[in-house]
């Protein structure tokens, strides 16, 4: 399979995706510089944590106009695989690929720790491998991190089995408990928790593999 | 041009004598312009004229330094990849401290950039930060509220500029004194990695190279802070808040990747970042270093502001700029890599050969000052000294223990021992994904992915140690370091100090400075752990009060990349050992103690004593059972003493001891000495760690068996506590973040 990751000058996680992917996944990634518009015909877009363009206006607020966006907008309306992490969440909200918001953590402070989290659906392909009733050890990083929208999206997020993944114990005042969302076509999904700090042994757990690991069953050829 | 009057030039912080010599230079009267650029040269906190004498003591050599003090960072080796290439860190530790003071946010915040250009201007990204902190108490009775408010706005600084550049902040400590009450102290550590083909170094070579000014442009931002940093507090110092610079992290990023990758094209022939000093620093480095001149235009430089005059440009000290010098010819490259980035470039000016830093403003020179001296030949001061300043008595008091139980739910309580975990776990300290142990353990360990080597690193000082004998409590310091360091299975290689004093001007303070420092040499020269560089801090002193003496050091040390051991007990029924034995101590040496300051509230005698042959065995043997994976748990005893210790190895996982031991010492000091050379760890196979320290010929001492819930210490059966893992744990982790939050969050 592979991936592309989507490198904005202020992407700070980029790496880690990469690595992640191929040294821990044994697969594919190139990385996409932000002002091209060739996602040179990858499987999956991750757009990585960090601080896109600084982030001091609003996370994401700029991301969304750049060049690399308008490509991934129409990969992803062609039903191809989109994965945002951390501020790659908060951009696709801001790019209107994903409902709702990310605001400031409750206590007002950056929190980086290991967070539980359970898959809310196993029905799309960033969830499908993982087992039945599975807690995942996955850390966060973030200062906005806090998913917010009305109670209608939220209302219908749920009725449509589009809450991707819940904190077990929410540490950032997530409405709903909410860490990830999937958008209607199932094949975009944002999430805080970081997976690829979870792909190496040495890193104290291997959960968030089993994002990755769905990703490429879902685009394995059926037998 | 406005007159130079003594008026002026004391203004400049120049004393008569300095501005003699300036004028001998010269050969001539200088001009504002060149008098601002002396003054910042000469100011202490660039040109160390109080320090550089007794400094040369440090030890700075080994055959792994690749580069030693003098440069923007020390540059270690730390072995080859697979394919036979060479590989180096580069690391260095420097002080905000007086920036964080007038403005807590911003001046830690650029403490950090101000580090992290250090380490990549050589050609290293950066993979580590670690910061030492030190605040007046969060309770005092009239400093508290500011105390607090220091405190968070430091480490809100810190995290905003650390977690958005991408490094992981993966450890450091934090103290409280009084003495740090109008002086806090922020050092800040940074550590970065790369191949040994690829140094840069700060050096403006090549007649007719063209001088290249990259990053933010230059505004009024900061001007002077380099003399303000070298200068007492006083009630005016709250009207500097205009010398303390504003960060903007992303920037930093961007300079960052750029230089990286402007460095690969192989068109850059020197590099060094605009800091301290800004313009001037770096122009007049560069060309002395290199031996050459620099000739630049102003009218070049990009500026924020409109009107600056020459004087305000050299003397900025605007954030995230870099000065580089280009190979002629090949300029084109380097400014493609920046415009990519989005980053100002511009030529300025260029190499000459005559030694001269020239600098002009729209053709018209206005400064001209020959490199070497202004760079190199700063004035340096044999500063008298007597004997160190002394503020405690050497007598103990009388004391005895009415609850032990009590005395260490105090412990737990203290702003000293609690939980950081408030602090750090505001910082991303796992970004790169190479973060084996972040905080809270002995040692933080990062792994260098592209050699299968990890880098182990700590940061230690003792500032009650170091006033009740700084010579001793400097080499306790780099003691306790490596058995850090040991203690997750490192073998320490290199340093970085940071001395933070007060005015070295007061005979009694230089006393401290200069026995510290050869305290601190002969440890490092010891445990071969050469000094490559650091920071000197001097004039912490606000209304005529110096912080207590305060050196801070950074021990680095390598070990092949494995599955990190932590500080907690794991299991039910594993066997605890003390390697190193449960020590000597007596009433005066208890007078620098946890206990002394948490429950005795007071301060006396000696700091504890050191054998450094007996540590350096220790430490063998420790690293010896944590390579050979025989230990499930490793924690050295340091502050707060054995019971302390061994408390901190129950809070992971709940997992607490039941100990017996054989003692003549009275349970006030054999529960809370703090005896150096001693390491508690906890081992499935007994017979592993008995035979080890016996090869290493130091004892180990059978403590007891881990138990779950409990924490529990007899001596020949006369049981002196025993209590809930859980309710001290409580009190420890609620300690920090209740008398912060209580006000923080009205």
């Amino acid at each position: 399979m592979r991936f592309g990751v989507v490198v904005f000058p202020g992407s700070n996680c980029d790496h880690d995706a990469w690595y992640a992917v191929t040294a821990n996944l044994g697969h594919q990634a190139e990385l996409l510089w932000h002002s091209d518009q060739d996602l040179k015909g990858v499987d999956c877009v991750i757009l990585p944590g960090g601080f896109s363009y600084g982030d001091y206006l609003r996370c994401g607020a700029i991301a969304k106009f750049s060049p690399v966006m308008a490509s991934v907008k129409r990969h992803a309306a062609e039903g191809g695989l989109v994965l945002g992490i951390c501020n790659g969440f908060q951009i696709l909200t801001e790019c209107g690929l994903l409902p709702g918001s990310l605001v400031r953590n409750r206590n007002l402070k950056f929190i980086c720790k290991q967070v539980d989290l359970r898959a809310g659906t196993r029905q799309s392909p960033f969830t499908c491998a993982i087992p039945e009733g599975a807690t995942l050890t996955v850390p966060i990083a973030h200062g906005e991190g806090c998913y917010v929208a009305d109670e209608a999206t939220l209302d219908q997020l749920e009725a449509e089995d589009r809450v991707a993944f819940r904190y077990v114990d929410n540490p950032n005042g997530s409405l709903r408990d909410i860490a990830g969302i999937l958008n209607e076509g199932r094949n975009v999904m944002g999430l805080m928790p970081h997976p690829e700090r979870a792909a190496d042994p040495l890193m104290g757990s291997t959960d968030g593999r089993l994002i990755f690991e769905s990703l490429i069953a879902s685009l394995a050829p059926v037998k | 041009m406005s007159e130079i009057t003594p008026e002026v030039v004391a203004a400049h912080q120049l004393t008569p004598d300095e501005y003699d010599r300036i004028v001998a230079i010269l050969g001539r009267t200088p001009n504002l312009t060149e008098l601002g650029i002396f003054s910042v040269m000469w100011s202490e906190h660039c040109s160390y004229k109080s320090s550089r004498l007794h400094l040369k003591k440090l030890p700075t050599r080994s055959e792994r330094v690749v580069q030693g003090p003098g440069e923007n960072a020390g540059i270690l080796d730390i072995g080859q990849d697979a394919e036979g290439n060479d590989w180096c860190i580069a690391f260095k530790i420097e002080s905000h401290n007086h920036p964080s003071f007038i403005e807590p946010f911003q001046g830690a915040a650029t403490g950090v950039g101000g580090i992290l250009r250090d380490i990549f201007t050589m050609g290293a990204r950066p993979i580590a930060v670690m910061d030492a902190l030190r605040f007046g108490p969060l309770d005092h009775p009239t400093a508290g509220a500011r105390n607090r408010r220091i405190l968070d706005g430091v480490v809100s600084g810190i995290a905003h500029y650390g977690n958005c550049f991408g490094v992981p902040t993966v450890g450091g400590e934090t103290v409280f004194e009084p003495s740090y009450n109008g002086n806090p102290l922020v050092n800040v550590f940074a550590l970065g990695v790369f191949r040994k083909d690829q140094i840069f170094y700060g050096k403006a070579s090549g007649d007719g190279n063209p001088v290249i000014y990259v990053g933010a442009k230059t505004g009024r931002d900061g001007i002077h802070g380099a003399s303000m940093a070298s200068a007492e507090f006083t009630e005016e110092s709250k009207q500097k808040r205009p010398n303390v610079q504003v960060g903007d992290p992303f920037m930093e990023k961007l300079l960052l990747e750029a230089c990286l990758e402007a460095m690969a094209t192989g068109a850059i022939a020197g590099i060094q970042d605009m800091g301290a000093a800004g313009l001037t620093c770096s122009t007049c480095e560069m060309g002395s270093r290199a031996g050459t001149g620099i000739e630049f235009d102003l009218r070049h430089v990009p500026q924020r502001e409109k009107g600056m005059t020459p004087y305000e440009i050299m003397l900025s000290e605007s954030q995230e700029r870099m000065l580089l010098v280009a190979h002629a010819g090949r300029e084109q490259e380097v400014l493609d890599v920046f415009k990519k980035w989005g980053l100002d470039a511009v030529i300025i000016g260029k190499v000459t050969t005559d030694g001269i830093l020239r600098v002009k403003n729209h053709g018209e020179v206005v400064a001209e000052i020959p490199n070497r001296p202004l760079a190199d030949e700063a004035p340096l001061y044999n500063r008298p000294f007597t004997q160190p300043l002394r503020i405690a008595p050497m007598e103990a008091p009388e004391f005895v223990a009415k609850d032990l139980t009590a005395d260490l739910f105090t412990l737990a309580g203290s702003g000293d021992l609690c939980d950081k975990r408030w602090i750090w776990e505001q910082y991303d300290y796992m970004v790169r994904t190479n973060t084996l142990a972040g905080p809270g353990g002995d040692a933080a360990v990062v792994r260098v992915k592209e050699t299968g080597t990890s880098v182990a690193m700590a940061l230690d000082g003792n500032g009650r140690y170091t006033l009740l004998d700084p010579r001793e409590g400097a080499k306790l310091m780099v003691a306790e370091c490596c058995r850090n360091l040991s203690c997750v299975g490192a073998e320490p290689v290199g340093a970085t100090n940071n001395l933070n004093f007060g005015n070295p001007e007061r005979p009694e303070i230089m006393a401290q400075l200069v026995e510290a420092i050869e305290g601190m040499a002969e440890a490092c020269a010891f445990f071969e752990t050469p000094i490559t560089g650091g920071n000197v801090s001097l004039y912490n002193e606000t209304l005529g009060d110096p912080i207590f003496p305060s050196p801070v050091l950074g021990i680095v040390g390598l070990l092949p990349t494995q599955d990190p051991v932590g500080i907690g007990f794991r299991a039910e029924g594993d066997h605890v050992y003390l390697v190193g034995g449960t020590g000597a101590a007596d009433e005066v040496r208890m007078g620098g103690t946890q206990y002394a300051k948490q429950v005795l509230k007071q301060m006396w005698g000696l700091p504890p004593k050191l054998d450094m042959e007996f540590e350096k065995k220790v430490q063998g043997a420790v690293r010896a059972m944590v390579r050979a994976g025989a230990v499930a748990s490793v924690h050295d005893v340091s502050d707060g003493g054995l019971l302390w210790a061994l408390a901190e190895c129950s809070f992971p996982n709940g997992v607490g001891l039941a100990a017996e031991v054989d003692s003549d010492l009275r349970p006030e000091l054999l529960l809370f000495h703090e005896g150096p050379s001693r390491v508690v760890v906890s081992t499935a196979d007994p017979g592993a760690v008995e035979t080890l320290a016996a090869q290493h010929g130091v004892p180990a001492v059978r403590l007891g068996q881990t138990v779950a819930g409990r924490l529990a210490v007899a001596n020949r059966g006369a049981v002196l506590v025993d209590v809930e893992v859980a309710q001290l744990k409580e009190r420890w982790a609620t300690a920090l973040a209740s008398q912060l939050e209580a006000e923080l969050h009205v």
